[in-house]
């Protein structure tokens, strides 16, 4: 604690860690005040006398059920749940076994494609995509979810390997010996005694996946085209938003219902979370 | 020796019985092979594949539906003399600077301030991350809305405590347009900053602080003498990963201003794509992304030397 007067107290901590999470926030109590406002207060221009931004008198959930009944919403939504789960699932299966393999057995090439896929870990997606189209539309993948399901693994395998790889190398090498002792094969100490344990790093990794699909941007803007085929991120910028007009109450609706199930998920496993933050930059 | 008689008959575990497969997982080396296969069939496929078919592309002049021939480097040459290019790359790189400046010194900032003991720490803490995971479009959006030229909530904040007395047009301004852009990759980014180097000031023990204390250290020193040299491991790889990801941003240009006004926030990505995909002109689109890659690959190397250097200290 900050030594000294009360003074200095909440001058050095209460006053900047408020200041700190007011920041923040503001714009996700912003999205929700937008949501629930009418037409007729949120078209008020800033500087008119009876500009109350804070609050609304007249709350409505109009813009929710326009979104709900006149879009596709829903129908992003559900995408977006079927990419997401099913790239963290095909992600997770192969960061394990890598991350296995890589941090406990022996074999030549081993350093190599270990440095191999940090540097994959690395690259980001905005210098693949356009020969990546290309190779979609070769493939005959455009325009339908295998093409994000297939290619979201990119960027989550290498995280998902190296936040395995550190999982496993805490854990200690006595227990698969003494495993294999009592006669296990390889493979099954692999599956029933060191899997189990490693429950714990599934899940960080896991969590971790799936916000990181439900934010993906740039494929799913490149890869999908038919407005059916969305996901909830690029249906909100690009079919709510009709040539110039900008329907900011449906918006922030979507905005809003869109971060709904990541916000859900992470609630749960906030420690889980912060766990694969703190893991994915650690050496 | 009399207890080698003791030792216990291996008769006790009946060997199972081992097919083929059993027993060629048994070696290391097929065992390895058979648990990376999906991984790298997954990442040559998708990572490597296009990288060599982005080279291929950047040496033709491929349109979309339209098979290129061979041109050589003429390509880059293009680039080289392109304004909008040197432009995008500019903006890049005072973008990327600037707004890891600051989320280093506020991510500092806020991850000593929570490193205190109070009530609600977990919970505050648990808040503090939803900018970085809330989908970034999403919240962008927000952003926009609160940017917005006439209807500008920030504006009106401005306008009532007497800062301003016009409006204050964020995203319209060429001069204030990449400031605004910054200042949402700072809001974005100041949690992971936070929470990752937080981690990395909880492994510092309290007692070298309180050695430090007892020899008359003020705090301030405590910090630069104690904590910043523990801290410099974990600060630059936490760097590294933010200068990656926001030298290579696409989504919140894209959302906030799509590169305008008159390209004031083109960064190379968002180029790339208007002309590779909104034009149609793959060849020269994978050209721009390739041409930044050298660029970026410097600056990982950069980093890797400090990291190495700073680990070894």
């Amino acid at each position: 604690m900050i030594e000294g007067a009360s003074w200095r107290r909440w001058v050095f901590f209460y006053v900047p860690l408020t200041a700190f999470i007011v920041g923040l926030l503001f714009p996700f109590y912003w999205m929700v005040i937008t949501t629930v406002r009418p037409d007729n207060e949120l078209y008020r221009p800033w500087n008119a006398p009876n500009y109350a931004p804070f609050w609304t008198t007249h709350p409505t959930l109009e813009h929710i059920k326009d979104l709900l009944t006149e879009t596709l919403f829903t129908t992003w939504l559900l995408n977006t749940m079927i990419i997401a789960l099913s790239a963290t699932i095909i992600s997770l299966f192969c960061g394990l076994l890598a991350g296995y393999a890589l941090s406990r057995l022996k074999f030549p090439l081993a350093g190599a494609l270990g440095t191999g896929i940090f540097i994959t870990y690395l690259v980001p997606q905005t210098l693949l995509f356009i020969p990546l189209a290309d190779i979609i539309r070769n493939f005959r993948l455009g325009d339908s979810p295998w093409a994000l399901i297939l290619t979201y693994p990119t960027f989550l395998i290498p995280f998902c390997t190296w936040l395995m790889m550190g999982y496993f190398k805490s854990i200690p090498k006595e227990l698969e010996e003494c495993a294999r002792i009592d006669g296990a094969t390889r493979w099954k100490a692999m599956l029933f005694i060191i899997f189990p344990i490693a429950v714990p790093g599934i899940l960080s990794a896991g969590i971790f996946a799936f916000t990181l699909s439900w934010n993906e941007f740039i494929y799913a803007l490149v890869f999908l085209s038919s407005p059916d085929e969305k996901t909830v991120p690029v249906g909100v910028t690009s079919e709510l938003i009709r040539g110039d007009v900008f329907y900011w109450g449906e918006l922030m609706a979507g905005a809003l219902l869109g971060s709904i199930p990541v916000a859900f998920v992470y609630s749960f496993f906030v420690e889980h979370y912060v766990a694969s933050v703190t893991g994915s930059v650690k050496g | 020796m009399t207890f080698t008689t003791v030792a216990a008959p291996r008769s006790y575990a009946r060997t199972p019985r081992r097919g083929p497969v059993t027993r060629l997982l048994e070696d290391e080396r097929w065992l390895a092979i058979v648990l990376l296969l999906p991984t790298v069939v997954l990442l040559g496929l998708f990572i490597a594949y296009p990288f060599i078919k982005g080279i291929m592309l950047s040496v033709t002049d491929t349109k979309v539906g339209v098979p290129g021939h061979f041109v050589g480097l003429q390509n880059f040459v293009n680039v080289w003399h392109d304004g909008i290019f040197r432009v995008a790359v500019w903006n890049t790189c005072i973008y990327t600077a600037i707004a890891t400046i600051f989320k280093l010194a506020l991510g500092l900032w806020l991850a000593v301030l929570l490193n205190n003991n109070f009530k609600g720490k977990a919970f505050t803490r648990a808040f503090i991350l939803l900018p970085f995971i809330i989908p970034t479009v999403l919240s962008t959006l927000a952003w926009k809305w609160m940017f917005d030229p006439t209807f500008s909530v920030i504006n009106w904040g401005l306008y009532r405590l007497g800062i301003i007395d016009h409006r204050i047009n964020w995203l319209g301004d060429p001069d204030l347009a990449l400031i605004s852009v910054i200042i949402v990759n700072v809001w974005r980014g100041v949690p992971f900053f936070a929470i990752s180097l937080l981690a990395g000031l909880q492994t510092i023990s309290p007692e070298l602080h309180e050695a430090a204390a007892i020899d008359g250290a003020r705090a301030w020193q405590r910090f630069r003498h104690v904590t910043w040299p523990l801290l410099l491991p974990v600060t630059l790889v936490v760097m590294l990963f933010s200068v990656i990801q926001t030298f290579a941003d696409f989504q919140l240009v894209y959302v906030l201003t799509g590169g305008g006004p008159a390209n004031a926030t083109q960064l190379f990505s968002t180029y790339a794509y208007q002309i590779g995909i909104g034009t149609g002109l793959l060849s020269q689109g994978a050209t721009i992304s390739l041409a930044v890659f050298p660029v970026l690959l410097v600056v990982v190397i950069v980093q890797l030397f400090y990291i190495r250097k700073a680990e070894t200290h």
